[in-house]
């Protein structure tokens, strides 16, 4: 952040009295420009397919609901190679959106126990080895229903 | 404080929402995409049959759970989608904000129509 401002940003030569507020273009696609930046993106985009989770959730919810039927059309449209795909996609980004939570936590929270600040590492363990415990819960309840 | 703000502002509820919905979200979301997306789906162990998953589903703590899971990711898709069209995508409307605020609102009610006919 040194030299390259005034060159990527033209709009910057200050023209006095006419510009009130400075407000610097900045491209769609700034975020292209860094492999960090685009991870970023990529990162906050997750959030699309955690909504597409809770629509998903729904469907079967409302499946479950209308009967045994629906259950079994909502089992038969999740098989659908499009909607697999879908899915597929979904989970990628739900972990990445898992992985980077929990990787932030120890950075947003300070723990101390007895005047010792706990290890940021021991912080993200906890989390993930809780994600592990949730996971496997789900599954022995949704599986174990057999 | 500001003079000026005499409406109180939403945003750290806001924020609330979204960390409380990232944290549920990150904790539910792979696994029930990964049984009901892939391994049910593509048949490598038998979904749960109907009367067990209704029972589980129709259970008044499940509905709880569940309107929950929903609401709070529904607010952290909101939040969050509302700085990626912002900040990522240079879309600086008002409108969009509304819409994603919008959208939480109607699918938690929806969510909560859904549980209530289990």
């Amino acid at each position: 952040m040194t030299a390259e401002p005034a060159a990527a940003h033209p709009a910057a030569e200050p023209v006095a009295g006419r510009q009130p507020l400075y407000q610097p273009k900045v491209s769609r696609l700034w975020w292209l420009r860094r492999r960090s930046y685009t991870l970023f993106v990529l990162r906050e985009l997750s959030s699309l397919f955690v909504g597409w989770f809770v629509v998903f959730l729904l469907l079967l919810i409302r499946a479950v609901g209308q009967g045994e039927a629906d259950y079994q059309r909502f089992l038969d449209w999740a098989a659908n190679p499009l909607v697999v795909l879908l899915n597929l996609i979904a989970l990628g980004f739900v972990t990445l959106h898992a992985v980077t939570w929990f990787n932030l936590a120890p950075k947003a929270m300070v723990v101390k126990v007895r005047g010792q600040r706990v290890p940021p590492q021991m912080i993200a363990m906890s989390q993930f080895g809780g994600w592990v415990f949730v996971s496997l819960v789900l599954a022995v309840v949704l599986v174990g229903l057999l | 404080m500001s003079g000026r703000g005499r409406k109180r502002s939403a945003e750290p509820l806001l924020w609330l929402l979204f960390s409380g919905g990232g944290v549920v979200a990150a904790l539910v979301a792979p696994i029930f995409l990964l049984l009901f997306g892939l391994v049910f789906p593509l048949g490598w162990i038998d979904p749960p049959r109907y009367d067990d998953l209704h029972g589980l589903m129709s259970n008044w703590l499940t509905r709880i759970v569940l309107l929950g899971i929903c609401m709070l990711s529904l607010f952290h898709f909101a939040h969050r989608f509302r700085y990626t069209l912002w900040d990522g995508l240079q879309l600086k409307h008002g409108i969009l904000t509304v819409a994603c605020y919008g959208a939480a609102v109607v699918g938690t009610v929806l969510a909560a129509l859904l549980l209530l006919q289990l």
